[in-house]
C-alpha cells in the first residue's frame, strides 16, 4: 500500500524535475527560431505561398517590454547608423510602408539574420535570437504596425519626430522595389 | 611719340591689372601658377582641370553677351538614379562619363551627331558595398592620363581602362568592405603614379593615401593618417610650421590608447600637385567617431592638410584645420594652388575653403597660415589665432554626451562640403558654392562594430541666418571678403566652373543649371534639368571647333539622399540630420542620372 503511494509521488517528482529542465530561453547565440515564411505573395500554383508561423512573432510585437528592449538593442547594434530613427540613411527607411524584403516580423528577423544583397549585413551569430526578435518588434513599431499600447511613448535622445505610439496605424506594402542602382544596364 | 608710348604702356597695364585699377588697389590679384596656366587645349582631362585645381577654361566663345542663347546639344542617361557627383571629361574626340555605383564608365564619340556611345566598361563592384557608403553611393569622377582612364569603385578597387577601346588594363583591390572601406574620390595622376585614398570616416576606418604604379596598378607607397610616425611616413624631412604638430608619434599619443586604429582621417576629396615644388597635397577626413568625447586629444593627423613627396609618400608638412574635431569637419575640400603677393612678397599659396567656415590661405612651401577669413555664419568658433594657427572654439557649442546643444553653425557637412570651387585666371576671384546652415547636435556613446557605422551623434540641421540654405559667392582672396553672393533655397552641392568668357557655371539641387556674370554675379542664363544637380560642370572645344558646356543631373549625395534613397521626411535625424532641412526637396525634384551638354546655336 505504502509502495503504491510512493510510486506515483516519485513519478510526479521526477516529472517536475523534467519540467525544470525545460529550456525557457533558447541558447542565445547559436539557436535560431525557424519560421516557415515566404518572401513574396506569389507562388507556383494557386492559393499563395505555404507559410507556417509559430506565433512567436505575435508574442514579441504585442509586448511592450520586448519592443522597449528592441529600442535599446537597435542602437546598441548600430542599426540607427544606417536606418537613423526609422527615416533611413544609407539603408532604407523603416517607418514607411515599403518593405523590399517583406514587412512581417518574421521577414524582418530573417533580414537581420541573413543580410540582404544591397548592403544589409548579416548579423547571424552576432545578435542572440531573442534580441533579434525584439529588434524586429521595435522596427515593426516604427511604422506603428504593432498595437498602440505596446509602442514606445518616448525616446531618450534627440526627438526625431512624434514617438511611435503617437503615429497613425501603418500598413505594409510588400515587395518594394529593387533599388535602381542595383540595376546595371548592360 | 612719348605720349603714345605712355598711353600704350597704360593700356597694357590696364589689360594686365584691370580689377586692381578699378578697385583702386596696388597689389595684383592672385594668379594661377605657370603649371596651370598652359595654353588652352580645349580638353577637360581631369575633374580639377589642372594640378592647381582652378577649374578654369580659357575658352571664351561662350561669353556674357551670348550665353543666354545656350541650347541643348545632346543628352545621355547614365542608367543609374543615384547622386551624380562626377565630372564629364573630354579628351580628343571622346567624352568619358562615370556613373555612381555600379560605377559604369561610358565613352561617347563626339565626332558623331548626338555623341553616340562608343563603349561602356562595367567593373561590377560588390552590391554589398552600398551598405557601407555613408552618404549615397557617389563617385567624384574619372581621371585621364597617358591613354588610360582611371577611377575608383565603391567596393574599394582602382581600375585603369584603355581610353581608346574600353578594355581593362588593370584593377587593384585596396580595401575591405567588411571593415567599412569604400572609395568615392577621383584619383590624381602625377608623374608615373596614381594617387588614391580610402573613404569610410563614418565607419571607423583608419585613413590612408596610396600611390599606385600607373602601368601595373601595384602599390608603390602607402601612408596612413593615424598611428605611429613610420606608418604616417613622418621622418626627418617632416617640418610642420606649428609647434602643436611637432613631436614623436603624435598619431598615437594624441589619442586614447589604440583609438587611432579606428580613428578616421580618410582621404576622399581633392588632391593637388605642384610640379615645381614636387609636392602632393591631400586633406584628411574627420576623426572617428564623430562623438569627440570618445577621443580626447588633438587626434593627429585627422582633419588637416598634408604636403607629401609624391615619389616616396614622405610627409613634408601638416596643418590641422580642426584639432580634436568636434563637428565632423573633414579637411578634404579642394586646395587651389595660386601665386600671390602677400605683404609685399610673392608667395606660393594654397587656398582652401574649409568645412570649419574659414577660407584658409596657406603658404604651400611651409604650411604657414597667412590668413583665415570666415565665409559662413559662425557660432562654433569665435575667431582665428594666426599665431597658433588654431581657430578659437566656442566652448558653449562643444558636444556633451546625452545633451542637445543647439544653434551650431556651420553644420556637420560644414560651411562647404566636397563640391569644388573655381578660380578664374581672368578675374582673379574664387567662386565658392557653399551652404548657409546651422544644427542641433547630441553626442551619444557609439559602439564600434566593424562594417557598421561608428558615429555617436544625433543631428538635425536647418537653414542659417536669412532662411536660405545655399550660397554662391565670389570671393576676393587678397582682401579676404566676398564681392557678391547669390542666395539659393537649397544647399549648393554642385561644383563650379569658370571660363574666359567671364561666365561662371553651377547647378542647384532643385535642378537649375545657371550661368552667371563672373564680375557682377548677374544670372545671365538658366536651364531646368530633369533632376537636381550635384555634379561638376566642365567645358571643352568639340571636334567642330565650338565650345560646349557639360553637366550631370541626378540629385543625391549626403544632402540629396532624401530623394535618391527614398528617406522618410518624418524622421528629422535621417541622413545624419540632413533630412530635417531637406524635407521640401522631395516636392521639387526626383531621382535622375542624365548628362546634359550645351552649345551656342
Amino acid at each position: 500500500m505504502r509502495t503504491l503511494l510512493i510510486l506515483p509521488l516519485l513519478a510526479f517528482t521526477l516529472a517536475a524535475c523534467e519540467r525544470e529542465d525545460r529550456e525557457y530561453r533558447s541558447n542565445p547565440v547559436t539557436a535560431e527560431s525557424q519560421e516557415k515564411i515566404a518572401l513574396v505573395p506569389l507562388s507556383a500554383g494557386p492559393g499563395g505561398p505555404t507559410e507556417q508561423r509559430s506565433g512567436l512573432g505575435k508574442e514579441y510585437e504585442e509586448n511592450a517590454f520586448h519592443i522597449s528592449q528592441g529600442q535599446r538593442f537597435y542602437v546598441w547594434f548600430n542599426c540607427n547608423g544606417c536606418h537613423a530613427n526609422g527615416g533611413g540613411d544609407s539603408g532604407p527607411a523603416l517607418m514607411d510602408d515599403r518593405w523590399i524584403y517583406g514587412g512581417q516580423i518574421e521577414n524582418i528577423v530573417q533580414t537581420i539574420r541573413e543580410g540582404r544583397p544591397n548592403g544589409m549585413p548579416s548579423f547571424r551569430g552576432k545578435i542572440p535570437d531573442d534580441q533579434i526578435w525584439q529588434i524586429a518588434a521595435y522596427i515593426r513599431s516604427m511604422g506603428r504596425n504593432v498595437p498602440k499600447p505596446a509602442a514606445p511613448g518616448r525616446k531618450d535622445d534627440m526627438s526625431p519626430g512624434p514617438a511611435e505610439q503617437r503615429r497613425p496605424p501603418g500598413e505594409v506594402i510588400d515587395g518594394g522595389q529593387v533599388p535602381p542602382s542595383a540595376q546595371m544596364p548592360q | 611719340m612719348g605720349l603714345t608710348r605712355l598711353v600704350c604702356a597704360l593700356a597694357a597695364f590696364l589689360l594686365v591689372w584691370p580689377s586692381s585699377l578699378i578697385l583702386g588697389q596696388t597689389q595684383p590679384q592672385p594668379s594661377a601658377p605657370s603649371f596651370a596656366a598652359t595654353p588652352e587645349d580645349g580638353q577637360w582631362a581631369i575633374p580639377q582641370k589642372n594640378y592647381a585645381n582652378t577649374r578654369y577654361s580659357d575658352l571664351a566663345e561662350i561669353n556674357t553677351g551670348n550665353v543666354k542663347n545656350l541650347q541643348v546639344a545632346f543628352t545621355f542617361s547614365t542608367g543609374v538614379n543615384k547622386g551624380q557627383e562626377s565630372a564629364p571629361l573630354v579628351v580628343g574626340t571622346m567624352m568619358y562619363v562615370l556613373s555612381p555605383y555600379p560605377n559604369i564608365l561610358y565613352a561617347l564619340d563626339l565626332t558623331q551627331a548626338g555623341a553616340p556611345m562608343k563603349w561602356q566598361y562595367n567593373p561590377k563592384p560588390a552590391a554589398a558595398a552600398q551598405g557601407v557608403a555613408c552618404c549615397d553611393v557617389v563617385n567624384r569622377g574619372p581621371t585621364f592620363s597617358n591613354g588610360k582612364v582611371f577611377f575608383t569603385t565603391l567596393d574599394a578597387h582602382v581600375v585603369a581602362v584603355n581610353a581608346e577601346t574600353g578594355e581593362e588594363v588593370w584593377k587593384t583591390k585596396l580595401g575591405d568592405i567588411n571593415r567599412g572601406e569604400t572609395m568615392t574620390m577621383a584619383p590624381l595622376v602625377a608623374k608615373d603614379k596614381v594617387f588614391v585614398g580610402i573613404s569610410g570616416g563614418e565607419y571607423g576606418v583608419r585613413g590612408w593615401i596610396q600611390a599606385l604604379d600607373i602601368n601595373s596598378g601595384q602599390s608603390v607607397w602607402k601612408a596612413y593618417n593615424t598611428g605611429p610616425d613610420q606608418d604616417v611616413k613622418i621622418g626627418p624631412n617632416f617640418k610642420p610650421f606649428y609647434d602643436s604638430d611637432k613631436g614623436k608619434d603624435l598619431g598615437t599619443t594624441t589619442w586614447p590608447a589604440d583609438a587611432w586604429q579606428q580613428g578616421g582621417g580618410t582621404v576622399w576629396g581633392w588632391l593637388s600637385y605642384d610640379p615645381d615644388l614636387n609636392l602632393l597635397y591631400h586633406g584628411t577626413g574627420n576623426p572617428g567617431p564623430w562623438n569627440p568625447n570618445q577621443r580626447p586629444g588633438d587626434n593627429k593627423w585627422t582633419a588637416g592638410i598634408f604636403a607629401r613627396d609624391p615619389d616616396t609618400g614622405e610627409a613634408r608638412w601638416f596643418y590641422q584645420t580642426a584639432p580634436h574635431d568636434i563637428h565632423d569637419w573633414d579637411t578634404i575640400n579642394e586646395m587651389i594652388l595660386l601665386d600671390m603677393e602677400w605683404e609685399g612678397k610673392p608667395r606660393k599659396v594654397l587656398v582652401h575653403p574649409g568645412r570649419t567656415g574659414y577660407l584658409y590661405v596657406i603658404d604651400r612651401t611651409t604650411g604657414e597660415v597667412l590668413s583665415a577669413k570666415p565665409f559662413h555664419a559662425l557660432t562654433a568658433s569665435t575667431g582665428f589665432d594666426l599665431k597658433t594657427g588654431r581657430m578659437q572654439v566656442n566652448a558653449e557649442k562643444e558636444p556633451v554626451n546625452n545633451r542637445v546643444v543647439r544653434d551650431i553653425c556651420p553644420t556637420a557637412p560644414g560651411a562647404k562640403d566636397w563640391n569644388p570651387s573655381a578660380f578664374s585666371h581672368k578675374t582673379g576671384l574664387l567662386y565658392i558654392p557653399h551652404m548657409n546652415m546651422c544644427m542641433d547636435w547630441e553626442s551619444v556613446e557609439p559602439n564600434y562594430i566593424a562594417g557598421t557605422p561608428y558615429v555617436g551623434a544625433e543631428v538635425r540641421m536647418y537653414p542659417g541666418p536669412g532662411g536660405h540654405m545655399g550660397e554662391f559667392t565670389a570671393w576676393d582672396i587678397r582682401e579676404g571678403k566676398e564681392l557678391w553672393t547669390i542666395n539659393e533655397r537649397f544647399p549648393l552641392w554642385s561644383g563650379a566652373l569658370a571660363t574666359a568668357g567671364d561666365v561662371v557655371f553651377y547647378g542647384t539641387m532643385d535642378g537649375w543649371f545657371k550661368a552667371v556674370h563672373a564680375r557682377s554675379g548677374e544670372v545671365l542664363w538658366q536651364f531646368k534639368l530633369d533632376s537636381g544637380i550635384i555634379g561638376q560642370p566642365t567645358t571643352y572645344r568639340g571636334p567642330d571647333g565650338k565650345q560646349y558646356v557639360a553637366i550631370l543631373s541626378g540629385v543625391g549625395g549626403w544632402a540629396g539622399s532624401i530623394v535618391s534613397n527614398d528617406l522618410d521626411p518624418r524622421d528629422g535625424t535621417s541622413a545624419k540630420g540632413f533630412v530635417n532641412a531637406m524635407r521640401e526637396l522631395k516636392n521639387v525634384t526626383t531621382k535622375g542620372g542624365t548628362l546634359y551638354v550645351f552649345k551656342l546655336p
